[in-house]
This record gives structure tokens, sequence and C-alpha cells, in this order.
């Protein structure tokens, strides 16, 4: 017997689409849209905190010097931190200080927020009982199976020539999938060691058991450019897919203990 | 045995692409390239087991050892072309490793595919805009389920 599909949730935040897939005992309940509330208000006071184009957000002051850190929700210390991780472990690649106009670094966590943000909210997913959640925040995914022996959610790879076409399936039951590329916003990936756009690689996907890690690892791999997949290769428990700039790919194995 | 053919290439195709990139190299593989990647897996040719509706043909290979453990692969081909791939047996070495998401193996196709054809739940991509959503696949999806 075919399993009915999914029941589907989209809304907006952030200037991306939330898009949720449930299926299992609360798809379209009381309880299930008291979850996808309360996920969609961990994001939208995600941007409120962290936006770069709210001039009043707390990373915009920040950012101009009108307050400092201690002024700030606790959270903009704990995303700061988790850049600072993610630069030691990229060698530089990744950063939430990006070189600016006049090549001074300047202050834009979004490449750490957007995994950090829909993993938090993921938690009152993952609270329904017998249920399955898959949750896309503009392409980074996460999900989870009630069974761990259940059904797996198919999560298909865009393919960056044709972001219209699927060019890979990842069967995942409980993990996450990010994806680094420039298909929709034009080339706005840096190398944060250069501040230019790296060379010779179309889209880093990277699954791993945080959205968190497997977003910054996406882009931190995809800011090595020619050097993605072997960077990649050296990340503790991520497997991923490397589409290069010439429609190649490479699969990345992940490291067994 | 024309059909039969293109499904060996597929299969092998298939697997050079999950392994071709193994540990130590990240040499750029162009979709069925190597030879040399091809060698574990012709066991997995050797039988195969079929079930054929209208002109579609799902083909699923013998389970076949390779040094990360058994992987069978299971394949879709309608009217002489592959339209689907998927993994049904993954290298893992206990039970638990089926849920270890971070194991979670990509599956390439051979063409790439609309979102039906793929079966997909989810798009993962390069970040969706809200002006550029209803353009998208994920929109595609979530219409179809909406």
């Amino acid at each position: 017997m075919t399993p009915p599909p999914p029941t589907r949730y989209v809304e907006h935040v952030m200037g991306m689409p939330i898009s949720l897939a449930l299926r299992g005992r609360h798809t379209d309940d009381a309880s299930a849209r008291t979850a996808w509330a309360a996920a969609m208000a961990v994001l939208q006071e995600a941007d409120r905190v962290f936006s770069t184009y709210r001039e009043n957000s707390c990373v915009s002051r920040l950012r101009r010097g009108e307050v400092g850190l201690e002024d700030c929700p606790a959270e903009v210390a704990e995303v700061l931190a988790l850049g600072e991780t993610a630069e030691r472990e990229s060698a530089g690649a990744f950063s939430v200080w990006l070189p600016g106009p006049d090549g001074r670094p300047v202050l834009d966590p979004s490449g750490v927020v957007k995994g950090w943000a829909a993993e938090r909210a993921a938690d009152h997913l993952k609270a329904l009982p017998e249920t399955d959640f898959c949750l896309s925040a503009g392409g980074d995914v996460t999900c989870a199976t009630a069974d761990p022996d259940g059904q797996p959610w198919r999560i298909g790879v865009e393919d960056p020539a044709d972001p219209r076409r699927v060019l890979a399936v990842f069967p995942v039951l409980s993990g996450a999938v990010a994806t680094s590329g420039t298909a929709h916003r034009g080339a706005h990936l840096v190398d944060a060691r250069t501040g230019r756009a790296p060379d010779g690689v179309a889209s880093v996907t990277v699954v791993a058991g945080s959205l968190t890690w497997a977003d910054v690892d996406a882009t931190a791999a995809y800011a090595h450019g020619p050097e993605a997949a072997h960077w990649l290769e050296s990340r503790p428990g991520r497997s991923g897919l490397v589409v290069w700039a010439d429609g190649t790919t490479s699969v990345v194995q992940p490291v067994l203990p | 045995m024309r059909r039969i053919v293109l499904w060996l290439m597929s299969t092998l195709t298939v697997l050079v692409l999950l392994f071709g990139h193994s540990t130590s190299t990240s040499s750029r593989l162009p979709a069925g390239a190597e030879s040399s990647a091809v060698a574990p897996v012709s066991s997995a040719t050797g039988s195969t087991s079929g079930s054929t509706s209208g002109s579609t043909t799902t083909y699923t290979g013998d389970s076949a050892p390779t040094r990360w453990g058994p992987v069978q692969v299971e394949i879709t081909v309608s009217d002489g072309r592959v339209t689907d791939v998927s993994v049904v047996e993954y290298p893992h070495e206990n039970g638990k490793d089926q849920q270890i998401n971070a194991r979670a193996l990509p599956v390439l196709v051979q063409e790439t595919l609309d979102a039906q054809s793929a079966d997909i739940d989810m798009v993962s991509g390069a970040t969706v805009t809200s002006d550029g959503y209803v353009e998208s696949l994920q929109s595609a999806l979530d219409q179809a389920g909406l």
C-alpha cells in the first residue's frame, strides 16, 4: 500500500521560503499547526535579531558600533562562537567577518544563522509524537523519522546548471542536508581569505547530523573552490556531493570510525 | 539484449559515481569514466531480478561486496531510458548505521530528472529567495501536496 503523501506547509521569512512536510500521526491537527507556528516564531525571532537588512536588528547595531555584544541577546554570542569555530576548522575559508568594499572586515553572521535557526525551529517539530518531519529553509533541509527503521525522506539535490532539475537524491532518515552554490543569487559566496568568489565549483551539498554544521560546512567547502571535495573529506562524519563548474561530480564518502 | 547492455552501463555509471570518489583522491570523474572502478561491481551484474509494467522495467542488481560493505542498486528503465536509480542496500557495519544521517550516500541519476520523476520530498539547493520561489522546484513540490 502506498502511504499517503506528506501534508505540506509553506511560509516566508528572512526573504526565503520555509517548507514543511509532515507524515504520521500529527500532520493536519491542532498539535501540528501549533508546532508549525512555534517553528516559524523561532525563525521570525532570528530574523529580528540577526538580519543585516533590518537597520534596527541587534546585529546591524553591533555592526555600527552602537551596542556591544553584551547588549544583544545571548544567541548572538552563541552564533558568533559557532562562526569562530567554523573559521578555525575551515582554515579561514569560512568567516562571519567578510571583507567589505574597502577591504576591512564586516560582521556578517548570515552564513551561520540560517542553518542554526532552522535547526532550533525543528526542535518544535521533533516534539510531535509518532510524526516524521522534513523542514526546508530556502534549500537547507533538516528531517527526522519517528521510526528509526522507517521510510527515509528523499532529498533531491538541484542541478546548479538547471535549478528546476534534480541531479541526485539523498535518502535521509534523520539528519540535515545543506547546499551552497550560486544558482539563485549570483556570486555572493566568497572565500573569506580573499573576498573573491572561488573557482571551479558550482555547488557543494553536505549531509551531517546537524543543519548548523551541514550549512557551515557546505559554505566552507564551497569557499575552498578546487579543494572543496578534499576539504570535505577531512570533516568527520560528513558525506556530500560536489558539482564542479564543468558539470562533473565528486561524491564524498563519510569517514568511517 | 540492448536494454540489458544499457542497464549494465547505467549500473556501472551509478556505482562508479558512488565509489569513484573514494577517500584519498579528489579526481574529477565524468560519469562512467574510470574502468578500474568497475571491477568490484561486475558481480552485481551477474544475475538480476526484474519486474515489468508497461514499457517500464525495474531491475535489481545482486548485492555487491565493496570495501565499504555491501551495495545493491535498483534502476528503472522506461522506453530504453534510465528514469530512476535507487540504492536498496548501503554499506554499514551495524544495524544502527541506517539511521545515522551522515552515512547517507547520494544516488546520482544518469539524466537529471524533474521533481515528479525523481520522487523526492524536498529539494536542497543554493538559497532560494522568496522572489525566486514561485519558479522553484520546491514550489512545484509544495503545490503538489497543498
